[in-house]
């Protein structure tokens, strides 16, 4: 597969999201937006002047805006559920699970500004545990687009799929990566680099820097297979047990805390069907006061921390 | 199962499915049926029971209640059972989800409404309250809340645990029009169903009774989910066949 040479330029999904939004509620008048007095916060004013009647604001109420979104569901809309992440998965966890997940409707929750991406704001801001909480609910996929391409094509995916969703929007300024033709489907793995020593397996943001820690690496001589798997459940499973056979051992990276997600789930596949060395890179712990730049740096989840963990998983894979 | 709920639930139950509700026991998912929503989740037993009488699924299928692999869980699943139309059981739940749908018809300009009951320990429950903004706040005519005000909770009275009164004004500062009647009754509630005067959401208000209709569990708070023996079982079927 062709891959595009990560470009200089970078952009905010967020943008992405709201214009394919506006995209799909032209073509389908069942899709509404629902919000927690987010509308701008999540992109949704040019949404609320073309499709004034399909904003719903139920205010500052989390719980009541997953449960209204689950009750649209009911009720032949499609809803796009679209909040802060920390507050949509944290103060609404149990609607999530009760009310979309387990009574199964079709609720797509967009988690806006995730990670760390409110930087100074803090550790109450960020919403680094989404993944491990989100993970762990029965019936829920968790879809983490890279790039805007990815972005607008998880919005399409999400009308086309009915069905409970949490679609975390990447806010922190990246590249694009994603190849126009890549195909996006549960379960299924995006190839951007292949190589036989060493596979990085990366989400969101993590994606182009994955990216750039291979071409490193490259110059020193060694193959990185770069895996982007925007299903973080349901998981990748033939490509993540390939990765485990066919390369020296396996780093994941995302921006979220390392208990419960991307890391967690590549890891609890491996170890039960093909054991080999791993780094599992993330957030992990309350964050320092700083910008999202410089706690990604801070936690190392940058080009040069993915090398140095692939460095280390091929030192203890060779030992 | 959770005994006194269902008692004082049931003739609000008999009420809505015999005469109120617009529903298809041959084509639950309707686009256009009313919607029911048992926000009070863990009175699954009385749901189920008017389900069957109503021909949602086979009453034979009753005895399995709460039995291994049995599609009658302790609390609904909508998956499992004709009828439900979301899965209920922690407290706070049904009415945000009511009012979502309520909204979705008043969105397609539907004519079908949406009924939720709730239990009144029930409304302790912060959600509730952010609901009952949103639906007074798109002015949601075709929602009815009822609330099973039977007084009692799981540990204690609703007004020893977190008082609930003045109840009524509550509703009405959050924007309902509100009714309150025996919820026993079922004229009185027949009436209390009627569409709103004002324009405004509707609350009722059902006064009733925890474990109506047997005498040892009537208004006994260690009846919100004891189990009666084989003996108490006799007695109490006696004493509601009267």
């Amino acid at each position: 597969m062709t891959r595009r040479t990560p470009a200089a330029q970078t952009h905010d999904c967020r943008k992405a999201f709201a214009e394919e939004l506006i995209a799909v509620a032209r073509e389908d008048e069942r899709i509404v937006a629902v919000c927690n007095d987010s509308v701008g916060s999540s992109n949704l004013v040019g949404f609320r002047q073309e499709f004034p009647d399909r904003l719903v604001n139920v205010g500052i109420a989390e719980q009541d805006l997953v449960g209204v979104g689950a009750g649209l569901a009911n009720g032949g809309m499609i809803p796009f559920v679209s909040a802060a992440a920390p507050f949509l998965t944290g103060r609404a966890l149990e609607q999530i699970k009760a009310d979309a997940a387990y009574s199964d409707v079709p609720v797509v929750l967009c988690g806006q500004s995730p990670g760390m991406a409110y930087g100074e704001l803090g550790p109450t801001h960020h919403s680094i545990e989404d993944l491990s909480w989100t993970r762990a609910i029965d019936n829920l996929r968790v879809l983490v687009p890279a790039d805007p391409v990815q972005t607008r094509a998880a919005v399409r995916w999400a009308v086309d799929n009915p069905g409970p969703l949490y679609l975390r929007v990447p806010r922190f300024k990246v590249p694009e990566v994603t190849p126009e033709d890549a195909v996006l489907e549960p379960g299924r793995a995006v190839q951007l680099a292949d190589g036989d020593d060493v596979t990085v397996i990366a989400v969101g943001t993590m994606v182009s820097r994955a990216l750039e820690a291979a071409e490193r690496l490259r110059g020193e001589g060694l193959g990185v297979r770069v895996l982007n798997m925007p299903f973080v459940d349901p998981l990748d499973e033939e490509a993540v047990l390939a990765a485990a056979r066919e390369t020296g051992g396996i780093v994941t990276v995302e921006e979220a805390i390392t208990t419960g997600g991307l890391g967690a789930a590549v890891a609890s596949l491996v170890a039960q069907h093909h054991p080999v060395p791993m780094r599992i890179l993330g957030v992990t712990g309350f964050a320092p006061t700083g910008s999202a730049s410089f706690l990604l740096d801070h936690f190392g989840l940058n080009a040069g921390g993915v090398a140095a963990a692939a460095r280390s998983v091929l030192e203890h894979a060779r030992a | 199962g959770h005994i006194g709920g269902d008692l004082s639930v049931t003739d609000i139950l008999v009420t809505l499915f015999g005469a109120v509700l617009e529903v298809d026991p041959e084509r639950p998912d309707l686009p256009e049926r009313d919607r029911f929503v048992l926000s009070k989740g863990h009175c699954a037993a009385a749901l189920y029971a008017t389900l069957a009488r109503c021909g949602f699924f086979p009453r034979e299928e009753l005895v399995t209640f709460m039995a291994p692999l049995s599609m009658l869980n302790g609390h609904p699943d909508r998956k499992k059972v004709p009828g439900v139309e979301t899965n209920t059981g922690p407290l706070g739940h049904g009415f945000p989800v009511a009012v979502g749908a309520a909204l979705a018809a008043a969105l397609q300009g539907a004519s079908w409404r949406t009924v939720v009951v709730l239990g009144d320990g029930e409304l302790q429950e912060g959600s509730n309250w952010e609901a009952a903004m949103t639906a007074a706040h798109y002015e949601l005519a075709r929602i009815t809340a009822v609330v099973d005000r039977n007084r009692l909770q799981q540990g204690a009275r609703t007004e020893e645990t977190k008082r609930l009164e003045p109840l009524g004004d509550k509703w009405r500062a959050f924007g309902w029009e509100l009714r309150e009647v025996d919820g026993h009754d079922h004229l009185a509630l027949l009436e209390a169903f009627a569409a709103s005067s004002t324009g405004k959401p509707v609350a009722i208000i059902a006064n009733t009774v925890k474990g109506k209709g047997v005498s040892f569990i009537e208004d006994r708070v260690e009846w919100h989910h004891k189990v009666p023996s084989t003996e108490q079982v006799r007695i109490a079927l006696e004493e509601l066949a009267r």
